[in-house]
């Protein structure tokens, strides 16, 4: 199988995976090409190019892929829409199977590869963990999981300050590292930084479709609501 | 690609419509429009958040809609034409992304096209226009008068294509919003330009003297020496002033006769827009003015602006309001003119430019 995957819940950044879609097969997906950025403002300019690279002639590919994925979020509305928006009409141009899935599925594919390259493939699965990105206005968005990679709680949009004695992974735990620590939280630096790419998205779909479970529609996981309010009663002098 | 009478696909998301238009040349096939405005009711005007939502939900159904309506295959368009400002910014990203999509999965050019020349090009579609101009030609020695509730503008137009000037704008409100929170303050529904036109018909315009904005001297100035705002438009403080009328008639314990502050309110607005953009029109050597924008449907506007062109030997284009209101086809009605005289398309990596200045008629 083929598929194009798409995250802009944090960077932008999309890859082109292939796999043995068969349930027997373990081998791991291989990622024939990624690209990701290194910021989280510049969606529109760069998610365009940045998929056509990855196709030596997109518009014979595209058709032929075997569906697209796209990061879900959550994450801010601006960027995680163009995702969405660039998946769904491709989709629709290409007449190619859309899916959704969870963007904190993609760290939370990161931290057990490294935790299995630590450990080696027999090690024993280590305990729950936390993933979390910036929400920006002071918060974050996390999800817990399983040592296996079960999605136990989550997504949540939240002060990091929520989260008590559990390891926390990714961006947001990066940016609010001390106040974690102080909650009993461990932050590991090398996981400090993260972002969800498509690439790890991608690993984390090929996973669910080989193993025949349905993955999710493409309607964004906002969390917060519009911010806009009713107009109350009118105030002198002042509309 | 067809360069002598192209097949342009357009999208507009700069503000609540999600438009998808095909045009053949300067010959409309369909204008598909869904409208998020309904969401926007109970709040009184447009959220841009809310807009946002609804243009990435919307985006595919009104584009199969609108292939589907035309009998055309996107295999069969020529380019792709996309509103890349201005706009709401977060709004002009939905459609910005899904005409990349489109563009890269097609192969097709795209065209990133300014909003209000586009409001200028949908003129080239209107049957009752091209009947009153050259074949397939917007008319010379054009102006636009563009009103709706996110613009105010007043341009000159020497080509379409390639020479669109800012003669004037507004420096706070759009005219239509203004209507929208004069609305409000009077207790009618949203949006406000339909229920104050309605109401103002059973009113007396001359019942109060609200200020027209930016009419003074000092900022009118001479034709020979302009002074800083000759042409441009501000609500603001005509919005204040409904405030204080309204609120002095409630002080006084007395009714506030809506139906002449909505009159007189509409009054001052029109007469305004229409004073400055006829003066712009003699001044500049225009000798046809363009009504766009969704306040085109405006009945005194449309009197008003009839009235005095005419008195200034102004002829007056009015497209049909399917066409003044944001739409898709106008979009691609502009990026046809753009293939048609040969510029060159976007770059896959533009950015939408939310206050994309007129002078720039494609990215
Ligand atoms: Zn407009």
């Amino acid at each position: 199988m083929r598929i194009l995957t798409i995250d802009t819940s944090a960077v932008a950044s999309a890859a082109l995976l292939s796999f043995d879609g068969t349930a027997a097969s373990a081998a791991p997906a291989r990622v024939e090409a990624e690209f990701a950025t290194a910021d989280t403002r510049t969606h529109a300019e760069v998610l365009a190019p940045g998929i056509r690279s990855l196709f030596t002639d997109p518009v014979a590919e595209g058709p032929a892929l075997d569906a697209i994925v796209v990061g879900v979020g959550p994450g801010p509305f601006t960027g995680l829409r163009s995702g969405i928006a660039m998946a769904r009409t491709l989709a629709f141009t290409w007449q190619v199977p859309l899916h959704g899935l969870m963007s904190l599925e993609a760290l939370a594919w990161d931290v057990l590869a490294l935790r299995q390259a630590a450990q080696g493939p027999a090690g024993r699965p280590a305990g729950e963990f936390v993933v979390a990105t910036d929400a920006r206005r002071k918060e974050v968005y996390w999800a817990r999981f399983s040592g296996t990679g079960e999605l136990l709680e989550g997504p949540v949009v939240g002060p990091a300050a929520d989260l008590r004695d559990v390891p926390v992974h990714g961006a947001g735990a990066g940016l609010y590292a001390a106040e974690l620590a102080g909650n009993g939280c461990t932050v590991d630096p090398a996981t400090a930084g993260l972002q969800p790419t498509a690439a790890s998205l991608g690993h984390m779909a090929s996973g669910r479709i080989r193993a025949g479970i349905e993955l999710p529609g493409s309607a964004p996981l906002y969390l917060r609501e519009s911010d806009a309010k009713v107009p109350g009663p009118r105030k002198r002098a002042l509309l | 690609m067809n360069q002598a009478n192209p097949l342009i696909l357009g999208i507009e998301s700069s503000c609540d419509e999600t438009g998808v238009g095909l045009v053949h040349g300067v010959e409309l096939l369909t204008n598909t429009v869904s409208s998020s405005m309904e969401e926007h009711v109970r709040f009184g005007g447009v959220i841009p958040e809310i807009a946002s939502r609804a243009h990435l939900d919307a985006f595919v159904p009104t584009l199969e809609q609108a292939l589907a309506d035309a009998g055309v295959a996107l295999a069969d368009v020529d380019a792709i034409a996309v509103t890349s400002g201005p706009g709401l910014a977060g709004a002009l990203m939905v459609g910005v992304s899904a005409a990349k999509a489109l563009a890269l999965a097609t192969g097709k050019p795209l065209y990133a096209i300014n909003h209000l020349v586009a409001h200028v090009g949908v003129g080239l579609l209107d049957e009752s226009i091209a009947a009153a101009s050259t074949a397939g030609k917007l008319p010379e020695n054009l102006g636009a008068l563009l009103v709706s509730g996110g613009h105010t503008e007043i341009l000159r137009v020497r080509s379409i294509a390639s020479d669109v000037e800012l003669l004037g704008a507004t420096i706070d409100d759009a005219a239509g919003e203004a209507f929208d929170k004069v609305a409000r303050l009077l207790g009618l529904s949203y949006p406000g330009g339909p229920a104050i036109d309605r109401l103002a018909r059973e009113g007396n315009p001359k019942a109060i003297r609200f200020p027209r904005g930016l009419s003074v001297p000092k900022y009118m100035g001479t034709a020979e020496a302009p002074g800083p705002h000759r042409y441009d438009f501000s609500f603001s403080g005509l919005k204040t002033a409904v405030a204080r009328c309204v609120e002095g008639y409630e002080a006084r314990g007395e009714d506030v006769p809506v139906a002449d502050v909505a009159a007189s309110f509409q009054e001052a607005v029109m007469d305004v827009v229409t004073a400055k953009a006829v003066l712009a029109c003699r001044e500049n050597g225009i000798t046809t003015l363009l009504l766009g924008g969704g306040v085109a449907a405006n009945s005194r506007l449309r009197e008003l602006a009839r009235k005095r062109c005419e008195a200034a030997g102004i002829a007056l284009l009015v497209p049909k309001l399917s066409l003044c209101t944001d739409n898709g086809a106008m979009v691609a009605a502009l990026g046809a003119q753009l293939v048609m005289n040969g510029v060159a398309p976007s770059n896959l990596a533009f950015a939408p430019d939310s206050s994309m200045p007129v002078g720039s008629i494609s990215l």
